[in-house]
Formats: C-alpha cells, structure tokens, sequence
C-alpha cells in the first residue's frame, strides 16, 4: 500500500466525519467528538472507513480513548505509517 | 370513572402529499395517489423536514413518522423539545409499524453478503427496530411518559391509538402523541407480498367493487395529539374532534385470512360503540377498512352487518381511504383516523374511489363516485366508526366524535 501522509488522513476523517451530520467548518483537529455530536455509534462507522480505506483495525477500546478529531487522526496515522 | 379524550393536533405524510390536509381535500377532489402500482410519498423529500444527522439514523418510516409528528405538535399549539403545556413525564407516545425498517433490513443483508459481516452498519439495529418511530417522535419533541411501538400489522395505527387512548382515560398520561408509520416499498417488500398474493395484479385499489383483484401497498404516517378533555379546556386547545371509543378482538382464525363471518371483527365495533356511548342508530360514518382484497372486503361487510343490524348498515355511508392511497399497513388506522377527523370536521364524506361494479356480497352504501355531504343523524357532534383488520387476525374499531 502507498504510503499516506497525516494530512491525507485528516482530509478523509474531515470527509466521514461531515457525513456523519457536522458542518465541515466545525471540524477541526482541536474539536471534541462531543462538542461535534459524534457518538459511539459514529465511531463505529468511522473505524469500518478507515479500516477499509487504509487498513488499520481500531477496536472499541481504542476508540473510547479518543476525545477530539486530532486524537483520531494522529492514532490512525500511527497505525498506518 | 374514565377520562374523556380529545384529539387537538393531525399530522400525515400520504401518497396525496405531505400534511394532513392534502389527505382529505385531495381525496374529496376524487384524486387517486396510487402510481406505478404503489402509493409512493413522492413529495416527501427528508432534507426539507430533517437533519443530515436525522436522516442518517432514521429508516424512511420514522422519518415520515418524526415529519407528521411534527405537523400534529404544530397545529397542537405545543413547542418542540419539551416546551408542551404538559407535565413531559405525563405524555405518552405511541407509534405502530407493520413492518419496521425493511430498507435498512435490506441494505444491511446486501454489505453482509457482500462485504462480510463486520461491515454491517452499527445503525442497523436502531433504524429497523419496530419501536424506531416512536422513539424518534418521542426525542424530537421530549416526550418522557409511556413510549413504544406497537405491531400488529395493518391494524397496528388504530391499536396505537387505542392504547393512548386507554393511558388517558385511566389516568397513565395526561397527553399522547400517537398514530403509526409504514415504509414498506423495496424490492424485498414487494416481493413478499407479492409471493403470498395479497396485491392487486391491476394496480387498481377498488374497494368492495365486485372486480377488486387485492390491496394495493401504500406507504406514510399519520399522527395525531390526544390530551384529556379538562386539561385541553382549560389550556383553552382548539379541539378537532374527540377519540371517544376503542374496541379490539382477535380471530383466532387463520395467519392471513380474516375470519368469514365477521364475528370477532362485529365484536371489536361493538366494543368500541359501547366505549364511546353510541348506539348503533348514532353513527354518521364508516371509514372502513376496505382494502381492496376480496375476502377483507366481504368478511367486513358481514361485519358491520353483525354490528349495527342488517336495516342499520344498509342506512350508514362508507368509505375507504384505500381508494385513494393504498394500504398503508401498520400507518394504514392511524391516516385513516386522520381522515376521519377531517371528515367529521368538514362534513364531507369523500367516496370510495374507482367503486363502479356491486358485488352481492358486498351490498351496503359505499359512497361511489362523488363526495358526498355528511348528515349527522344524532343530536350533537356526528360520530364515526374507523375500522383496522389484519393479518394475524386482530380486529380493532376506533370511535370518533366531530368538536362540539
């Protein structure tokens, strides 16, 4: 697989995470999942994206660690370098 | 001692468009909502009504349920998110369904088979649950008293409205949003009934005509607000009408076919007209059931018959919404109710559409061809029959009173 870049992970989770409901606007690294109304249940979808996308297996306990947008991004990243 | 009820908001999303007053005027107008073999909702477009995030997390049938609610709340007088005149833990909600989230069911079983199971989306579960309508309507608008589905099939609308109905009187609520949602128009759902044979190879909806080949599927919701007569008064509501009695009764017969003579079916109207006070010599109007089916159409004949007495019967105007828009199943008593309300409220019985041929065993007045003028054959506000038979052989009869 080609390698992807932080940035190109961000861009996509951006993507999914608009999907979901929020304004793309709101969607910042700095951003909480709660202040985005982003639920358990999106976190779910997200992980089968992301999984799909780049391989990368997040499980329930990875997620519940995750509290903003840049905490995602980043963990993904890790995983995927 | 029961409580009086009233009904002080409609809502429905129909084949003849989305609100409750395109149901009745439409229908009065003579239109038929059917295309294409089916009562579609072609004017409801979510993104109007809803969020990205809504429609996202809502099967089509608790969207055009969370729509209709919205509608009734409105024409209630009650703010959204739980700014309503009632104490919220005292408000009960309602919603029937016969089928449930069927597209979701469907999209869900293809990404299985297609993509393996732990592609299945986490929102399968919470979009095609049967009680997904209810509780949509009860997030949306704060509703914290008694909330479910109900399912029982076609019959489904009118046992929702039943058991609000029952929660007011005896004191469980003081308020109910209450009525039922069906969005049964995929693939997999023709496929079922059209195997079992229960749809109309014409595409016609012809109810109690001698030629009616089956029913004709329909999807939408109809939800209605009920509150307690005193309290309604007293917050100074305007009243539509009042739900005045509920019966229900069971075949025990067959899984599908309704029971021939009618006699539970005559039982659930009796029970209903005893609820409400009405004597079989009080009832201006019958929204039947009146799905188009040959053994549906002829066993509620024998019904009513059984009811009201031969004489009687022959004397009561009957229509069925299902001329107009299909059969909407599980949403089917709750829009017919609907309609019901509206009829008593103009005074104006819409026929029973695309009834041109008697047939012997359907022999009572059926309202062809034109709207017709309702005569209140009582001294006060005329009283309606609304009729729900179903496949697993419930009978339910709702009784409903115009506003004094």
């Amino acid at each position: 697989m080609a390698t992807v870049t932080k940035e190109q992970i961000q861009e996509r989770v951006v993507e999914a995470l608009a999907s979901f409901g929020p304004d793309a606007s709101q969607i910042t690294p700095d951003a909480t999942f709660e202040e985005l109304d982003i639920d358990s249940l999106d976190l779910v979808e997200l992980a089968q994206i992301v999984e799909d996308e780049y391989g990368v297996v997040l499980k329930g306990e990875d997620m519940k660690e995750l509290k903003t947008v840049g905490d995602a991004v980043e963990l993904i990243s890790q995983r995927a370098a | 001692m029961k409580r009086r009820v009233v009904i002080t908001g409609i809502g429905a999303v129909s084949p003849l468009g989305v609100g409750a007053r395109p149901l009745h005027e439409e229908w009065a107008k003579g239109r038929v909502g059917i295309e294409d073999g089916a009562g579609w909702c072609r004017s409801f477009e979510p993104s109007e009504h809803l969020s990205i995030k809504e429609i996202r997390r809502l099967d089509r049938f608790a969207q055009l349920a969370a729509v209709a609610s919205d509608e009734a709340m409105a024409q209630a007088g009650w703010g959204s998110n739980g700014d309503s005149p009632y104490d919220p833990l005292r408000v009960g909600c309602i919603v029937a369904t016969g089928i449930g989230g069927i597209a979701t069911v469907e999209q869900n079983l293809f990404t299985m088979r297609d993509r393996g199971a732990a592609r299945v989306s986490p929102l399968g579960i919470p979009m095609y649950m049967p009680n997904a309508a209810a509780a949509a309507v009860s997030m949306r608008h704060g509703l914290r008293g008694q909330m479910y589905g109900v399912v029982s099939a076609c019959s489904g609308g009118a046992h929702a409205l039943g058991s609000a109905l029952r929660m007011i009187q005896y004191g469980d609520a003081d308020a109910a949003v209450a009525g039922g949602s069906e969005a049964t128009l995929t693939e997999f759902g023709f496929a079922c009934f059209n195997s079992m044979q229960a749809l109309s190879e014409t595409g016609v909806s012809r109810p109690f005509d001698r030629r009616r080949d089956g029913f004709v599927m329909g999807e939408g919701a109809g939800l209605l607000v009920l509150e307690e007569l005193e309290s309604a008064r007293a917050r100074g509501a305007t009243i539509l009408g009042e739900l005045a009695g509920y019966g229900a009764t069971a075949d025990a017969h067959h899984l599908t076919a309704p029971e021939p003579s009618g006699t539970a079916a005559a039982r659930a109207v009796s029970l209903a007209l005893e609820d409400a006070g009405v004597e079989t010599d009080g009832v201006s109007y019958i929204n039947a059931h009146g799905t188009s089916t040959q053994l549906n159409d002829a066993a509620e004949t024998h019904a009513l018959k059984r009811a009201f007495g031969d004489e009687q019967a022959h004397k009561i105007p009957i229509s069925s919404t299902k001329s107009t828009i299909g059969h909407l199943l599980g949403a089917a008593g709750a829009v017919e109710a609907v309609a019901t309300v509206q009829v008593l409220g103009t005074g104006l019985i819409p026929p029973t559409l695309g009834y041109e041929e008697p047939d012997p065993d359907c022999d009572l007045d059926y309202v062809p061809g034109e709207t017709r003028r309702l005569v209140p054959v009582n001294g006060g506000p005329p009283a309606a029959v609304s009729n729900s038979f179903a496949f697993g052989g419930h009978n339910v009869s709702l009784v409903l009173r115009g506003a004094e």
